[in-house]
């Protein structure tokens, strides 16, 4: 059998990706951790002194805490099978990638285990997102230093 | 390259012990032990498979009455890095051994060397055979245990399992293995660590095509043909390709996978089960047994072994695959 021979019974058997199923389950999934969220956020200005700007830190503390216990439990890990993009986008899904890899590496102890394994997943989203975060305030600053924009 | 073995080694015994969540399988009745805890009684995952490996072995022996100086030779591999459970294990089994690593092919390529060392005439028993251990499996192969990433539908669950053989030389009221046929490394260029039954398929159809044409055999001659862990999809990858050799339906329909059927119709456990126990638990408890109630007088393992590291995927590697055959009949 000739590889270019395999490769076409290759793509007749095997099982397409339901992109689109898989797009509906992250976007209800996601939209509903979101709504979650926005809940926490009222809380927090409601009962407590916060406003909108100062509202967002407690928030995601809440949510990665949320996060952290369905981990410790095994439960975020059926989430994502259903859900994918849908809870791994969130910051719930940052506040996964980060526990999962600290309860994996407790066998290794707390420095060499926990503490340098920990951002093994995670590690990529704070050093792409802090990059792509200083490219944008770099445009930003540049529109308003030629008076396109204002801050 | 196929192996007649003139002496007719012996199956003399099987054993498999499995973790918790395999009591889900359709071979559980034929699992020796079905552990409670994932761990076994161990502090670590790697630990837990090295007590998983331990406590099978000495399963085998207690069944065939002998002690673990009794044996000559112990021939075993798993899939963590530098097969640490089973050398671990092989410190306190305390005899002569060699480790091998042929991934998930590991069950039958063991039984290969036994068998060559038992014709030789230097081992009169020896223990082979392989385990997976999941969560010390997919820590090092994929994404940390509790990580929520979404498997597609073709990815395959390494079980928690450990399968061992004694064999020795030959009995007639054992199976015996006939004949062997030691797989080259095949490589399809697939690329996908999430769809191991694609790559896998292409080696275990060369080493079933090899095998039966220097063997001048049909698929009528076996009563089976049983795969290790290609899964639902790589099954119906090898029956596609041999179907195309003009193979008939009836004659494909005597073409099993263990890892197909590993878990029955869960579709939780995505295309099936896999990892070196996978093969091992099925081919040494349920397999045996058979020839045992005399249900079958001849069947072809072929066990089949993805043999990709996750540095070799992520450098961009393609996944090169080998599959290792065992023919074992009894009178």
């Amino acid at each position: 059998m000739k590889q270019q021979q395999y490769k076409t019974i290759e793509q007749q058997i095997t099982p397409a990706t339901p992109y689109v199923l898989n797009a509906f389950k992250a976007f209800v999934v996601g939209g509903l951790i979101c709504v979650i969220g926005q809940a926490i956020a009222f809380f927090y200005m409601i009962f407590f002194d916060f406003t909108e700007k100062t509202v967002g830190n407690p928030t995601v503390a809440t949510m990665i805490f949320i996060s952290m216990i369905l981990t410790g439990f095994g439960l975020y890990r059926k989430l994502g099978q259903f859900a994918g993009a849908g809870s791994a986008v969130p910051v719930t899904g940052f506040g996964n990638a980060v526990i999962s890899a600290a309860i994996e590496h407790k066998t290794e102890g707390l420095v060499l285990g926990v503490g340098s394994n920990m951002f093994k997943l995670a590690g990529s989203v704070i050093v792409f997102g802090t990059v792509s975060a200083f490219f944008v305030a770099l445009i930003k600053t540049l529109l308003v230093m030629m008076g396109v924009l204002q801050w | 390259m196929v192996i007649l073995f003139q002496t007719k080694p012996s199956l003399l015994a099987g054993a498999a012990i499995v973790g918790p969540l395999e009591s889900r399988s359709v071979f559980r009745s034929y699992f020796d032990v079905v552990a409670e805890d994932e761990l076994f009684q161990e502090k670590t995952n790697e630990r837990g498979q090295s007590r998983l490996i331990t406590d099978t072995c000495q399963l085998v022996m207690d069944k065939a009455q002998i002690k673990n100086l009794d044996v000559d030779y112990f021939l075993s591999g798993d899939l963590v890095n530098q097969m640490t459970p089973t050398n671990f294990a092989a410190r306190e089994l305390a005899v002569s051994f060699i480790g091998l690593f042929s991934a998930c092919a590991t069950s039958v390529s063991s039984v290969i060397i036994a068998s060559l060392l038992t014709e030789l005439g230097a081992s009169q028993l020896a223990i082979a055979g392989s385990s997976s251990h999941h969560n010390a499996t997919e820590r090092q192969f994929r994404y940390p245990v509790d990580y929520g990433a979404q498997k597609p539908a073709t990815a395959q669950w390494t079980v928690t399992a450990a399968g061992y053989t004694l064999v020795g030389k030959y009995n007639p009221e054992f199976p015996y293995v006939v004949a062997a046929t030691v797989g080259k490394v095949v490589d399809f260029n697939d690329t996908d660590p999430f769809h191991m039954g694609g790559a896998m398929a292409p080696a275990a159809y060369e080493t079933i095509t090899t095998h039966l044409k220097q063997r001048k055999q049909k698929i009528y001659d076996y009563d089976m043909i049983m795969t290790g862990d290609l899964g639902n999809i790589g099954l119906k990858l090898v029956k596609a390709m041999l179907a195309q050799d003009g193979i008939s339906n009836d004659e494909l329909k005597l073409i099993r996978d263990a890892g197909a059927e590993y878990y029955g119709e869960d579709k939780s456990f995505l295309a099936g089960a896999s990892g070196a126990g996978c093969s091992a638990s099925v081919f040494f408890s349920y397999v045996l047994s058979q020839f045992k109630t005399g249900r079958y007088k001849r069947v072809l393992l072929v066990a089949t072994g993805a043999l990709l590291s996750p540095l070799s995927f992520q450098q961009g590697e393609s996944i090169p695959c080998t599959a290792h055959a065992i023919e074992i009949a009894m009178n």
